[in-house]
């Protein structure tokens, strides 16, 4: 393998940024809690993909053992969230966040 | 060559990422996403990561995306079912992200360009990140092993049915 690439580092930070971007952009944009828990796994992706890429450049493999990690992580709070929205399902009939008005000031 | 597949691929992220979020569809919006996490596989692949590569398609395309189908699916929200939202609500979610991303751009643009460079290309195999795993990093393992437990044990407690005493 060569161990020069072509691309620069900076556009592995402009790609992670726009995505990133958009992932808060779901987030603020959608009403559906299922959308907004995918535009939030988008999030954590962008960040894995800089990790990797630094991880790459500085020849250091913990970045890459931190996005396993992050991946586990990812993994729990899918498993947990997503019987929450079951649970906000059952009570409420809906997924629409708008219906969880009850803390708000 | 490497280029353009890097070009390629950013660009079908950046695209199927944006699908994600504009599809009427849930479940439309679900396979966008999949979608998005093959290009990055592909980006890790790129990278020399390959066991990153392989773990991020086997976890995120494999067990992550088939369970939002499966709720997806179980709840029977494949319709479209969601609320408008005001229009100026719209527009000011778009302008906070496009803010926001206008903001990091404009603070690592001038950062210096240099080339990414791979002294070692051997770090991302199985064997070079399994002897980090195992050895530096061996008690965040087995404590990522509690918490997942915890978190299937959480999971069943909280979509189990309360029974009615």
């Amino acid at each position: 393998m060569g161990t020069l690439q072509a691309i620069p580092l900076n556009h592995y930070i402009f790609l992670s940024v726009i995505l990133f971007s958009i992932g808060v952009m779901g987030v603020l944009l959608r009403r559906n809690a299922i959308i907004i828990f995918m535009c939030i796994e988008l999030m954590l992706n962008a960040v894995n993909l800089l990790m990797v890429a630094f991880s790459a450049h500085h020849g250091d493999g913990s970045g890459q053992v931190f996005v396993f990690f992050i991946m586990a992580v990812a993994a729990a709070e899918v498993a947990v969230g997503l019987s929450i929205l079951i649970m906000m399902h059952r009570n409420t009939n809906t997924t629409d966040v708008g219906f969880l008005n009850k803390l708000k000031f | 060559m490497t280029q353009y597949v890097f070009y390629f691929l950013s660009f079908l992220a950046i695209l199927s990422a944006l699908m994600v979020v504009f599809s009427k569809n849930p479940i439309h919006s679900v396979l966008y996403l999949v979608l998005t996490f093959f290009a990055i596989a592909g980006h890790y692949l790129l990278l020399n990561a390959q066991f990153l590569a392989i773990v991020h398609i086997v976890v995120y395309a494999g067990a992550i995306m088939v369970l939002f189908l499966y709720v997806l699916m179980l709840l029977n929200l494949n319709v479209d079912a969601e609320p408008v939202k005001k229009n100026w609500v719209k527009f000011a979610g778009v302008l906070s992200g496009g803010l926001l991303m206008l903001t990091l751009v404009a603070t690592f643009h001038k950062a210096e360009t240099m080339p990414l460079i791979q002294d070692n290309p051997e770090i991302g195999v199985t064997a070079n990140l399994g002897k980090i795993l195992f050895g530096e990093f061996a008690l965040p393992f087995e404590i990522s092993s509690v918490l997942l437990l915890s978190a299937m044990i959480g999971a069943i407690m909280l979509s189990k049915k309360e029974v009615k005493k």
